[in-house]
């Protein structure tokens, strides 16, 4: 039996204590006519090496491309070090840390985590963690609209810049609550907030306005004059960031006079691997006087009664499990292990590290994007400045030529033609810091052999498949 | 602290180029100027420190964990090897379908496996956590009334004993959440249910066993009542691990259900997360379940996104949730297969059945003794508080000291001074016989020495703490200006 430990014996001198003579007997509380069949339909059980085939013949199939896709998921380094201590189970198989006094590891550990996403992101308090960074968002929005008290409209200014997912995601979340998304175009030019569809909006009620640093394009946006106009017409700035490019970037904390109001965003660059999505981390920080709006849990360093230093989840009362139908959120179970890797590869890279990983994934982006662009009809869209990812054109339909190049063990970029018909043939690509020059040339060789086979122009380029 | 180990200047450099590429594109007003406030420690110091704060844990590795309602059962090595592998972990979610086939394989089998053992028609894998389940599910609720024009309904009911994250969801939902009494006898209070029933119902939440660790037995009753009135019933999957292929919720007639992978399908808990907490419907919910799922057209496994399924009510988070988790959930029900199944409610409930028993025994007293338990049971030390003046808390302190993380304490709220225990089915009997002798011991600390189980812990790494003053004096991260480099 699986898992489970006990023997003939075992189970009959249990039975003579409860003072029954089966095992099926403590089920007789549940009415006779509601007991199911044995479940034919599901699988019988396989040892563990079966089990193991199955999965390492399934885990082959994917391939493991070569991938210059990014839109929201990065594939980076990860020291070996993170996911070896993060899976002891002292962290791997501990729950939520109720009992403080023995979970002091989890605890200091969620609390050095919120010290290092407040250095990183430049704002005064951090929670330790949501579910990735699109439901964060969402968790801003409706942080912002209780926050806001100025704002009674319950709207909320979200860029067509900020990434598709997230805007379909934070919609789901909030909609059912009255809250409005508003959607604001970009510059067609720099790939940047159209500040002057912002100037149509000033004066107007809204709760806050979504600033995405970089923005889904890759591109950075004005961010000290998006946080000024906000504040300026009273509403928040939320701010959604890649904690990578924090290392490197001006901190939220410190975008216009008084910095953004709310950071969140998604994690992953942190130490979590692909991973088809998930599980991936939220991270959101705020400002010192919206604290008690925040939503998730919060740890706090206190004292024992010894005056011993110690650590402890505080500000409870704005959680499900106090307030019930007045908490400030549903969240319960959050992203513990995903943070605790998080927050290893932190302290592992350092500051310092970090930017070299950040500095490395840009220029990587920046050689892949001259290399592509220096094929016949390939440019790049926007002269925004931008953070390791780019809008690219092709000349022949972005999804053929993605097809074209994953047959080749590619994956060539995310496809922009869904979200963004008006950009027509365009993909977003990124070089993050584990591609080499040759992964580079690999990719620029692959899709010229691409565009000449299927652009109806003459070329020198045989293709050979 | 990891601050403490940092000094300026040094890192970690086996993990970074030396060199430092350009950054000369991005204007300078956007530019960081001052280095983040990340430690600087080495790579050695690095995993000192992180081992060392791993043994501050209790974990189901190293203790027994009867934590009441979080199923904290073995969690199986193999789950976590197999969906590590490198396939699995590079996988980019948006990967197009030829380079995921075999990631979609599992996510597919998973879904029809979760369909047969709750008797649902649909299932979506793609919640993060219960509580987002719950959200997926009460929104749900909502769509299906919404789309029948049935716009009037405005409360969701919820038993006073449930989890908090079930009010929490239904406001989340834009519902009003009313509560249910729960009867003496551990069931809900079937009166104040008809009382509650009407126009304005839009469904009810109901965890089965309850969170008081009892079978609702009038279940068939109640979701003839909730369907009379027009509302749908919704089933909280905290406490699936005691009835895994006894009786399933479909069955049992509800409409909507959440299960979470992280209890019953034994994925870890990982110190706070991640969990799963896929969502089941009946036929008449299935169009609005939460995107992205997972098809099989004959040949191929395919996405059913936004396009395929435009009356959903959308995507949770930006990809496909947490998909490692789901891996692991897959593995483990592989492993444990249909018999397996069956096995998990019984031992469980064994389990549970016996350690009730012998606590009883030893002068323990049960919330609810005239009831068989589920997997868990709730022990009420009311007597202990009022006659020794040694409370629930006091008592699961001195627990720590024994090597035992404590059950859970004080929920439901409805019982006083109560520890609801869940031994879990990868317990031995020698370790339940353990437990006895445990708090055994420690009823009888509390009668002759009781300042000895008040003060406890005294053998953690801090003693009680001060939650009021980590409230007041809010102390939530590290100062930067602490960080100051001894010369």
């Amino acid at each position: 039996m699986p898992f489970i430990p006990h023997t003939e014996d075992d189970i009959q001198e249990m039975l003579a204590v409860i003072g029954v003579d089966s095992i099926d007997t403590l089920f007789d509380e549940i009415p006779d006519e509601l007991r199911c069949d044995e479940l034919k339909a599901v699988p019988a059980g396989m040892p563990e090496m079966e089990v193991s085939r199955l999965m390492q013949t399934r885990a082959r199939e994917d391939g493991q491309p070569l991938c210059f896709l990014g839109a929201g998921a990065y594939d980076h380094h990860i020291p070996a070090a993170v996911w070896q201590l993060t899976t002891r189970g002292e962290f791997y198989t501990a729950y939520t840390p109720y009992q403080a006094e023995a979970s002091q590891g989890t605890l200091q550990l969620l609390y050095e985590y919120q010290s290092m996403m407040t250095a990183l992101t430049g704002m005064d308090v951090s929670n330790a963690s949501l579910y990735d960074g699109a439901s964060a968002l969402a968790e801003a929005v409706l942080m912002a609209v209780r926050a806001n008290r100025k704002s009674k409209s319950g709207r909320i200014l979200v860029p067509r810049t900020l990434h598709p997912l997230y805007r379909r995601v934070t919609h789901s979340i909030v909609r059912n609550q009255g809250i409005e998304l508003v959607e604001v175009g970009y510059d067609s030019k720099t790939g940047q907030i159209d500040t002057s569809v912002l100037e149509q909006y000033t004066g107007e009620d809204f709760a806050a306005l979504v600033i995405p640093q970089p923005n889904f394009f890759g591109v950075l946006e004005n961010v000290d004059e998006l946080t000024e106009w906000a504040h300026t017409n009273d509403m928040l700035a939320i701010a959604v960031v890649n904690p990578l490019a924090m290392s490197i970037l001006k901190p939220a904390g410190e975008w216009g006079e008084n910095g953004a109001d709310i950071c969140c965003g998604e994690g992953q660059p942190m130490g979590a691997p692909l991973a088809s999505g998930g599980p991936y981390f939220g991270f959101l920080c705020c400002r010192q006087k919206l604290v008690r709006q925040m939503p998730g849990r919060i740890i706090g360093k206190t004292v024992d009664l010894d005056g011993k230093p110690g650590y402890a989840l505080t500000l409870q009362a704005r959680e499900q499990h106090i307030r019930r139908s007045k908490a400030t959120s549903n969240i319960c179970t959050n992203q513990g292990l995903m943070v605790t890797a998080a927050t290893i590869h932190m302290a592992i890279m350092g500051g310092e590290g970090l930017q070299h990983m950040a500095a490395a994934c840009h220029g990587n982006t920046e050689k892949l994007s001259q290399a592509l662009c220096s094929l016949p009809q390939v440019e790049s869209v926007f002269d925004g400045p931008f953070f390791h990812e780019r809008v690219l054109k092709l000349p022949l339909a972005a999804k053929d030529a993605l097809k074209a190049l994953a047959a080749h063990n590619v994956l060539g970029g995310f496809d922009l033609s869904d979200d963004y018909p008006e950009l027509e043939n365009a993909i977003l690509v990124c070089a993050t810091e584990m591609r080499g020059e040759e992964d580079l040339e690999q990719y620029r060789s692959k899709l010229e052999r691409v565009i000449a086979a299927q652009v109806q122009t003459p070329c020198q380029l045989k293709p050979d498949w | 602290m990891i601050y403490e180990h940092s000094r300026t200047g040094r890192r970690a450099t086996a993990q970074t180029n030396p060199e430092m590429a350009e950054l000369s594109d991005i204007p300078d007003a956007l530019l960081r100027k001052r280095p983040a406030g990340l430690p600087e420690v080495s790579e050695m110091q690095a995993v000192r420190h992180y081992t060392r704060l791993s043994q501050k844990n209790f974990s189901i590795d190293t203790h027994f964990y009867p934590l009441g309602s979080c199923t904290m059962k073995y969690n199986p090595r193999a789950c976590n090897s197999l969906a590590s592998l490198p396939g699995f972990l590079s996988r980019h979610p948006l990967a197009p379908d030829t380079h995921s086939q075999g990631f979609m394989a599992c996510m597919y089998d998973l879904q029809e496996i979760l369909k047969h053992v709750t008797g649902m028609h649909d299932v979506s894998l793609s919640p993060a956590a219960g509580a987002q389940g719950e959200f997926a599910g009460v929104a749900m609720i909502r769509a299906y009334h919404d789309a029948r024009g049935d716009t009037a309904r405005s409360e969701i009911l919820v038993p006073d004993a449930a989890h908090g994250t079930n009010p929490a969801s239904a406001v989340m939902c834009g519902y009003k959440a009313r509560e249910i009494p729960t009867g003496r006898d551990g069931d809900i209070d079937l009166d104040a249910l008809k009382q509650a029933l009407g126009p304005q119902t839009a469904g009810i939440m109901l965890t089965n066993p309850s969170t008081v660790g009892v079978f609702e037995r009038r279940i068939k009753e109640i979701a003839g009542l909730v369907h009379e009135a027009g509302g749908l019933l919704y089933y909280d999957g905290a406490n699936l691990n005691a009835i895994l292929g006894k009786v399933r919720p479909g069955d049992m007639g509800f409409d909507v259900i959440h299960m979470n992978l992280h209890k019953t399908f034994s994925t870890p808990h990982g110190g706070g997360g991640p969990g799963a907490g896929p969502v089941g419907v009946s036929q008449r919910l299935a169009p609005y379940l939460p995107v992205p799922m997972v098809d099989y057209d004959g040949t191929d496994y395919v996405w059913l996104t936004e396009k395929e399924r435009p009356d959903s009510i959308g995507r949770l988070s930006a990809f496909a949730g947490n998909a490692g988790v789901l891996l692991r959930a897959y593995v483990y029900a592989r492993l444990l297969g249909r018999d397996g199944m069956h096995r998990v409610a019984e031992f469980s409930s064994l389990n549970a059945n016996y350690l009730l028993k012998r606590l009883m025994e030893v002068g323990f007293d049960a919330a609810y003794p005239e009831r068989r338990a589920s997997h868990e049971f709730i022990l009420t030390l009311k007597k202990q508080a009022k006659e020794l003046g040694v409370n629930t808390m006091d008592f699961a302190k001195r627990m720590l000291d024994y090597g035992v993380h404590a059950p859970t304490t004080y929920f439901p709220l409805l019982v006083p001074e109560c520890l609801l225990v869940e031994p879990t089915e990868t317990e031995a009997k020698e370790d339940l016989d353990g437990f006895v002798e445990i708090m055994r011991t420690i009823k009888q600390e509390a009668e002759t020495q009781p300042d000895l189980v008040k003060q406890a812990p005294h053998t953690m790494p801090v003693r009680r703490l001060d939650d009021v003053r980590a409230a007041r004096e809010l102390d939530l991260a590290w100062k930067n200006d602490r960080n100051a480099q001894p010369e």
